[in-house]
């Protein structure tokens, strides 16, 4: 509303209403003021007992998890534990859990978790797992949307730093996961000041069952050593492509900050997977022996399987021509991402002071008339104005990640500036721009590196959070800002709090996700070793110094409640299995001195957690999960008896 | 925001029981609109609420189902229950002189809506302090269930 517009009519109107309009103005002015405007409230409030219309899951950054989020409501609901121990229900602690953390390096209790990445079916978000990467010790991992639960971690053999990773094919053929840190492959003891002489890159493409989704490297490429950052696959005419951002083509092994700026164009590499596979059916490889952890779960039991792999396939790109294709992007590209029709490659040129965007069709008419400016080890090089579409201006500061709403316009993140600019495909002008509060990093449309985006909102993942909450010391969680981007100008509606440091999410309506939803595991379908199906299965046995009790909860009890018999120096495997069938009822189960963490156990599933019997004495052990009215009585003891005791071993279940 | 809540809400609640032939209703969507009789009928106060609407027929004890339904038992129920004295629940062994069958049958499949809605069972739950659990017991296995509990009267 202009102000003067509304002035200049105030003459005709009489001077009750000429104050009750000056009043309006002086509200609307005042709201414009203010970051956000009067609807802002109610667009993101969803009443008690109600339901975002979004799920997103976020990653958890150095916490090593996910986080799932409703929006627009910005509410926490879960925290799904991937690479990191989490006591808080078990997870990597308990003798099902524990191997899932299993890599070359032995057991591994935290990572670094960066981008998830939802499954696809025609280059659409199908609702069926969501990925996510590990990037200090290379894995990737598959969370099975039904139950909300991390079912598969593969190790990432000849990598170091698995930051390109796990973005997906359109039909979830592969996801892909690259070298963010070049290394000596095979590692060898060597100079690091040798770098250029040394040093390699992997592009590796793991395979993902269609039918239950069990990850597997499928191939690695061998690539010159630069540092490869992100990744996003083709789609449409591009589907059967992948594109790799690089930086460090300097090549430097320190003080990367100067000596890994120096060229003014680093590359994006475009990868044709589609001949990858046509080389691995040829025979067109070679293998290598490595050494690399491949743990799932197998879902009778519920108990994870590690199985250590030996041997990976190797495509040379000088021995597969046409295999990879460097196109030149300044500088220092961090984000690539493909538009929703597969035409457009947008570089987020970190350093440059615009955004590139390369053409996939002049790319093809590039590599057609041999457009090359160079070659590195059986690279082509193409030159830069054969395949670029065109550049944005003014697009901020430190252009890193862009999304699209499938409306015609993208979205770039640009950190140094701290904004979100909105520009349009084609034209490449800026049409919008939107500050965020601090230092965005990544962005996120549900389903906006899809083919398909649901282009209502936008979250920034920002970086700094300074003033935004009340102050917590020095540390200060990580801060996201929903926006709403269904009208011409962006607005901003709601901040909320995240864990860890979200690198990038994923967005998905909840009407795909909901109707999927898990509730129980029915015991009948329970092949845990040591399952008591009834209490008439309960039960205590020795084994040597291991004793196993078979123990059963429902509500509110377990049984056995009583154990006699153990002796000093015992190892004590406490198998939990929750016989209730009935959504939302777990049990938990403590023991005094334990020096691991609880288990929660779901309905009609079989935990178990090992406690040493160290002192002689009588031990409680409790649920941990409230769980009816009688929960405080859900409990029992343990006795600890001195080594050379008589005492037999028993216990109280009913027969 | 508030249809497309609505819609998802019904296509949860639908989601929700065409998963489940026992007519799962953990949902907690009820209105807690009740009158006298909590607003059941006659014969739902006689017979219970849930998927058995109609007046079953029951021939002499087939053993081999009672036999089968005994080891549904074991794993469903004997953690709660006993035949000849109270536990977690109420004996079973007498249950048939207190209950019609269509009400011990409605009692395992929609445990839930009966203890929210049945005032006989209220009255229990007053007692037990424990609702009796939804054990996802489905139609055939209530069946077999009724049997084991039939054969097992005192
Ligand atoms: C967690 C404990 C628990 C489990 C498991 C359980 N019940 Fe119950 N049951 C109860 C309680 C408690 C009551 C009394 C009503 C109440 O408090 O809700 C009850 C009531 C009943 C009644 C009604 C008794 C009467 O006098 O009206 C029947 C029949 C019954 N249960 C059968 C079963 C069967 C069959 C199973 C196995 C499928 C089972 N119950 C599993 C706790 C349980
Ligand atoms: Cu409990």
């Amino acid at each position: 509303m202009e102000k003067s517009s509304i002035t200049k009519r105030l003459g005709m109107i009489g001077l009750v209403i000429t104050v009750a309009v000056m009043l309006a103005i002086a509200c609307a002015t005042q709201k414009k003021a203010s970051l956000t405007d009067g609807s802002a409230a109610e667009e993101v409030y969803v009443p008690p007992g109600s339901y975002d219309e979004y799920y997103s899951f976020f990653s958890g950054g150095f916490s090593g998890q996910v986080t799932v989020y409703g929006l627009p409501s910005g509410r926490l609901f879960r925290i799904i534990p991937v690479f990191a121990q989490h006591a808080e229900n078990g997870w990597g602690y308990s003798e099902e859990t524990k191997d899932m953390l299993m890599t070359s390096h032995g057991f591994a209790p935290w990572d670094d978790a960066h981008h998830p990445e939802l499954s696809q079916t025609d280059g659409v978000p199908d609702g069926r797992w969501l990925f996510i990467n590990a990037n200090n010790t290379p894995r990737v991992a598959r969370i099975n949307l039904s139950t909300f639960e991390t079912e598969d971690i593969l190790e990432i053999p000849n990598s170091g730093g698995n930051h390109a990773s796990p973005f997906v094919t359109p039909n979830s053929e592969y996801i892909v996961a690259s070298t963010r840190f070049s290394l000596p492959i095979p590692q060898k003891d060597v100079p690091i000041s040798e770098y250029k002489k040394h040093f390699k890159g992997t592009i590796t493409f793991v395979s993902v069952n269609p039918d239950d989704g069990l990850m597997d490297v499928a191939f690695q490429i061998m690539v010159p050593g630069y540092n490869y950052d992100l990744a996003h696959a083709g789609k449409g005419p591009s589907n059967g492509w992948a594109f790799f951002t690089c930086y460090n083509t300097e090549q430097a092994s320190t003080l990367l900050e100067v000596n890994a700026s120096q060229n003014d164009k680093d590359f994006i590499a475009a990868v044709n997977w589609k001949l990858a596979e046509q080389a691995i059916a040829e025979g067109n490889y070679r293998t290598m022996d490595v050494d690399y952890y491949h743990n799932y779960l197998e879902h009778g039991s519920r108990t994870t399987i590690s199985e250590n792999k030996k041997s990976v396939r190797i495509l040379d790109p000088a021995s597969v021509p046409g295999l990879i294709y460097y196109l030149p992007t300044p500088k220092s590209p961090h984000g690539v991402d493909v538009d929703p029709s597969g035409e457009y490659i947008v570089g987020g040129g970190k350093l440059a002071s615009v955004i590139p965007v390369h053409s996939f069709s002049k790319m093809m008419t590039a590599i057609e008339n041999k457009e090359f400016e160079g070659e590195v080890d059986g690279i082509p090089i193409l030159k830069y104005q054969s395949v670029i579409a065109g550049e944005v201006q003014n697009a901020g500061l430190g252009p890193l990640h862009t999304e699209f709403d499938g409306k015609g316009n993208a979205y770039t993140s640009a950190f140094i500036s701290s904004e979100v600019v909105k520009w349009k495909l084609g034209t490449w002008e800026v049409v919008d721009r939107i500050q965020t509060y601090y230092s965005i990093g990544h962005l996120m449309i549900p389903g906006g590196d899809s083919q398909k985006p649901w282009g209502k909102y936008l979250v920034a993942m920002n970086k700094i959070t300074k003033d935004r909450y009340l102050p917590t010391g020095p540390e200060l969680c990580h801060s996201a800002q929903l926006i709403d981007i269904s009208g011409d100008k962006m607005r901003l509606l709601l901040d909320f709090p995240t864990m860890g440091e979200p690198h990038y999410a994923q967005g998905i309506p909840a009407s795909i996700l909901q109707p999927k939803t898990t509730k129980i595991f029915p015991i009948e379908d329970n092949t845990h070793p040591f399952v008591a199906k009834s209490e008439r299965e309960a039960g205590v046995t020795r084994d040597g110094r291991d004793v196993h009790v078979k123990m059963t909860t429902i509500r509110t009890h377990f049984a056995p409640d009583n154990i006699e018999g153990v002796k000093v120096g015992d190892r004590v495997y406490f198998h939990i299995t929750n016989l209730e069938q009935d959504w939302d009822v777990p049990h938990g189960f403590a023991v005094q001195g334990m020096n691991t963490a609880e288990l929660l156990v779901m309905p009609g599933e079989t935990r178990t957690l090992i406690w040493e019997a160290k002192k002689v004495g009588v031990y409680p052990f409790y649920c941990t999960d409230f769980c009816s009215a009688l929960h405080q009585e859900m409990s029992g003891y343990i006795r600890v008896s001195p080594r050379n005791s008589s005492i037999t071993l028993s216990h109280n279940a009913q027969r | 925001m508030k249809k497309l809540n609505l819609i998802i809400a019904i296509l949860f609640m639908l989601g929700f029981g065409w998963s489940c032939s026992s007519g799962d209703s953990n949902s907690s969507e009820q209105p807690a609109q009740q009158a006298a009789n909590n607003g059941l009928s006659q014969w739902e106060l006689e017979n219970g609420i849930g998927p058995v609407k109609a007046k079953m027929t029951l021939n002499a004890v087939d053993s081999e189902l009672a036999a089968s339904g005994e080891k549904i038992f074991d794993m469903k129920c004997m953690a709660c229950h006993k035949m000849a004295e109270r536990y977690i629940g109420p004996a079973l062994g007498d249950v048939m002189q207190r209950r019609t069958p269509e009400f011990v049958m409605n009692m395992m499949l929609n445990p839930d809506e009966m203890v929210k809605k049945h005032p006989e069972v209220q009255k229990m739950l007053a007692t037990y302090m424990v609702p009796m659990t939804f054990q996802n017991v489905s139609e055939e296995d209530g069946r077999a269930l009724l049997e084991f509990i039939r054969a097992n009267q005192k």
